[in-house]
């Protein structure tokens, strides 16, 4: 045990003196995290889903409450990461800085708007319809979109409350309990009941982001998805290298010397092995520390990590190892090693999430050890468990066994020695 | 009679067809300096290989330290030292780490292994620069820490195959001072090489191999004896002057018993070389070729590999 550490440690302390490869172990990955994160504005906050603040313009012409209401909904606390909101007083000013690209859209709610909501005192009916005009700036098609999304979630609250609040005065005017007189006054206040206060509606107004086993979580980041991916996807780099290794032990003779020694071949390999593994589970922790440390980057439950690290740097050893045993020179293995990279970058989904699009793609994505890990990065990044780890850790262990065993018997058979 | 730490009996190695080594057998003693000498592809990194463990004998018995290399490998390799051919270490690490990584392969460690590494740094004089990295090294430095790194726990019998390949002069002498220091140390060393000054300068004992079998064995007196007097004429002419079929030329002079040609140069087995050499210089100059130079040679090793192949030890 003592020889596969040292074995190990000595790889370990090669790989990481091998200049280049650490651009491709830790460098590459983290630059393109970051790159991909400053595509989607992740860094502008740790807690706003990966998109900047959108900025929107409002005009409230409406008399009654709720166009206050909606302004309140849209300035409060839960929506102040997502939205910033100032207001103009004619709908001309709000189109003309749309039209100046000064904000993402103008939210424009009409005179009587509460009106159409709220039944009339004097007739107990409520007036024609008044939809809520957002004027999109096409130039900020996804900040439109968010602004847009908040609009049709409190119109569609609106709708529901004012239903219940129809059926509700019906009621209570069929059977004597109001008067005509206090309708209004009544309608008020049950249409304040029913909208509760404005934190209560913005709390139901946020980017639900599904995972691909549907779990949801409000503080999902984007780098939750791109630093595992791109992690994992270097990690297959790294398990080249180790297997590389191999196979330049034996053309430098070293492998020679390890073997004339009274070291077993069992005990250099496991070594190597050894070695790989330490290499790619240092690479990945590396990776997380380092997006937790810059990017306030959450991985979710501690343990739940470790473990996914654990076994998707074994399944990936494993792959690399099956590589060396099917190569002939340390060239080879570079090559063949950089198309399984790509190739399982692609069927695992690092690049983009395989499981949405189903099918062949996502079936094939599972003999990746990319698709297992994204899998159970993902849940604990959205919230998840202990729990919801243990499948993807105990198929990547399996996935270890079976390909671990077919790159012994294909090495043993290469290196048959006294 | 002296102990023997290494018995050789009837060692075979066949790759398919071909068979590298052919029933090879000779003995070893403590304390003795033995030379595997032969030209490139004589079969002695094959020999070699098979007494340290790396390559399994197709047939014969190998015992080291009185344990079978066969059934017993492993009490066998903890005897052996094995400086190999190529330099076989890790270049990003330095001179020190590569002597303790290797030393825990042979099971040391602790205080211990820190001392012996200092020791064998100091050995081959590289204690200075011991924790630059291998990579930095010249050629002659690296050789000189292959070398440690088979000292490092203190072998019975030290294997070194072909140690001074590609290296200059001067780190080449420092090389075969340091075999020599070892032997004095009371180790065993097999030594392979194909240059005949070494095998003459280190070698108690030389074994001459050829297409692989054992073709002479004893001290360079007991091999020069088999040559009798004969003494080796070197005739060195211009490039490109000798064709085919001038060695033909000088076969039938009388005192000359063997001739070969070896690139530029021809090299002529003879009884007296001043009886020769006068008409050897007449023929040549009949036949238009211009000797350059001329090198005589006392009975040496070279003059009995060509005695008995026929061929040059450089061919």
């Amino acid at each position: 045990m003592l020889k596969l550490l040292t074995i190990g440690w000595k790889d370990l302390i090669v790989t990481f003196r091998d200049r280049a490869a650490l651009i491709m172990m830790l460098a590459a990955p983290f630059v393109l995290t970051l790159g991909m994160g400053a595509v989607t504005g992740a860094f502008s906050d740790g807690s706003n889903n990966g998109i900047d603040p959108v900025p929107l313009v409002l005009v409230n012409e409406d008399e009654g409450e709720l166009g206050g209401f909606l302004l309140d909904v849209m300035q409060s606390e839960e929506l102040a990461d997502l939205l910033v909101v100032q207001t103009a007083v004619s709908t001309e000013t709000a189109r003309q800085q749309v039209d100046d690209d000064a904000v993402a859209a103008a939210v424009l709610v009409p005179t009587g708007f509460s009106a159409s909501i709220f039944p009339d005192r004097a007739t107990g009916q409520t007036g024609a319809t008044m939809p809520i005009e957002v004027y999109a700036n096409p130039g900020r098609p996804i900040g439109a979109s968010v602004v847009e999304a908040v609009v049709t979630e409190f119109v569609n609250r609106v709708e529901r409350n004012q239903l219940t609040m129809q059926v509700t005065m019906t009621q209570l005017a069929t059977n004597g309990l109001v008067e005509m007189d206090e309708m209004e006054e009544t309608a008020v206040a049950i249409g304040n009941d029913l909208f509760g206060n404005s934190q209560d509606a913005a709390a139901n107004i946020v980017i639900d982001t599904h995972t691909a086993s549907g779990s949801s979580d409000g503080g999902f980041n984007v780098l939750s998805f791109f630093a595992p991916s791109m992690a994992i996807f270097f990690l297959m780099y790294t398990v080249t290298i180790g297997a590389r290794s191999i196979l330049q032990e034996q053309e430098q003779g070293t492998l020679s010397r390890l073997l004339v020694s009274p070291t077993s071949l069992a005990q250099v390999l496991g070594g190597k092995v050894v070695g790989t593994f330490l290499t790619g589970v240092a690479q990945v922790t590396i990776l997380i520390v380092a997006t937790t440390l810059l990017f306030q980057l959450r991985w979710g439950n501690g343990l739940g990590v470790a473990l996914l690290i654990v076994a998707v740097a074994l399944a990936a050893t494993s792959w690399g190892l099956l590589v060396a045993s099917l190569s002939n020179t340390p060239g080879q293995v570079g090559s063949a090693g950089t198309a399984v990279m790509l190739l399982f970058g692609i069927l695992g989904g690092t690049f983009f999430p395989t499981a949405q699009m189903g099918g062949l793609l996502e079936a094939a994505g599972k003999i990746t050890p990319h698709a297992w890990a994204m899998d159970g990065f993902l849940s604990l990044a959205t919230g998840g468990t202990l729990a919801d780890v243990v499948t993807p850790v105990l198929a990547l262990l399996l996935m270890t066994a079976l390909v671990f065993g077919a790159a012994l018997l294909m090495l043993r058979r290469r290196w048959a020695v006294a | 009679m002296a102990e023997p730490i290494l018995t050789v009996k009837d060692l075979r190695k066949r790759f398919g067809d071909f068979e590298a080594v052919q029933g090879v057998s000779f003995c070893m003693v403590r304390g003795e300096i033995f030379s595997l000498l032969g030209p490139n592809g004589a079969g002695k990194t094959t020999a070699i290989s098979m007494l340290s463990t790396l390559l399994r004998p197709s047939s014969g018995k190998v015992v080291v330290n009185g344990r079978s290399l066969l059934t017993d490998p492993q009490a066998a390799k903890q005897a052996i030292g094995v400086v190999p051919q190529e330099i076989a270490l890790y270049d990003a690490l330095s001179a020190r780490q590569n002597l303790h990584f290797w030393g825990r392969m042979y099971g040391m460690g602790g205080g211990a292994l820190k001392e012996r590494v200092e020791e064998v740094l100091t050995q081959v004089d590289l204690r200075d620069r011991a924790d630059d990295r291998v990579g930095s090294y010249s050629g002659g430095m690296k050789r000189r820490i292959n070398i440690a790194a088979g000292l490092l726990h203190k072998p019975q019998l030290l294997f070194m195959d072909e140690p001074t390949v590609g290296i200059d002069p001067q780190s080449r002498r420092r090389i075969l001072d340091m075999v020599l220091e070892l032997r004095d140390q009371g180790m065993t060393v097999l030594y392979t090489t194909h240059y005949m000054e070494e095998a003459e300068e280190l070698s108690d004992r030389v074994g001459i191999m050829d297409h692989g079998k054992l073709i002479a064995l004893g001290t360079q007196k007991e091999l020069t004896r088999l040559v009798g007097q004969q003494e080796t004429l070197r005739l060195h002419f211009g490039e490109g002057q000798l064709m085919n079929g001038e060695a033909a030329l000088f076969e039938g002079v009388d005192g000359v018993l063997q001739v070969t040609t070896l690139a530029d140069e021809l090299v002529l087995g003879v009884t007296e070389t001043t009886a020769v050499l006068p008409d050897v210089v007449a023929i040549a100059n009949a036949h238009n070729l211009r000797i350059r130079s001329v090198d005589i040679a006392e009975p040496n090793l070279e003059a009995v590999f060509l005695h008995l192949t026929g061929r040059a030890l450089r061919d």
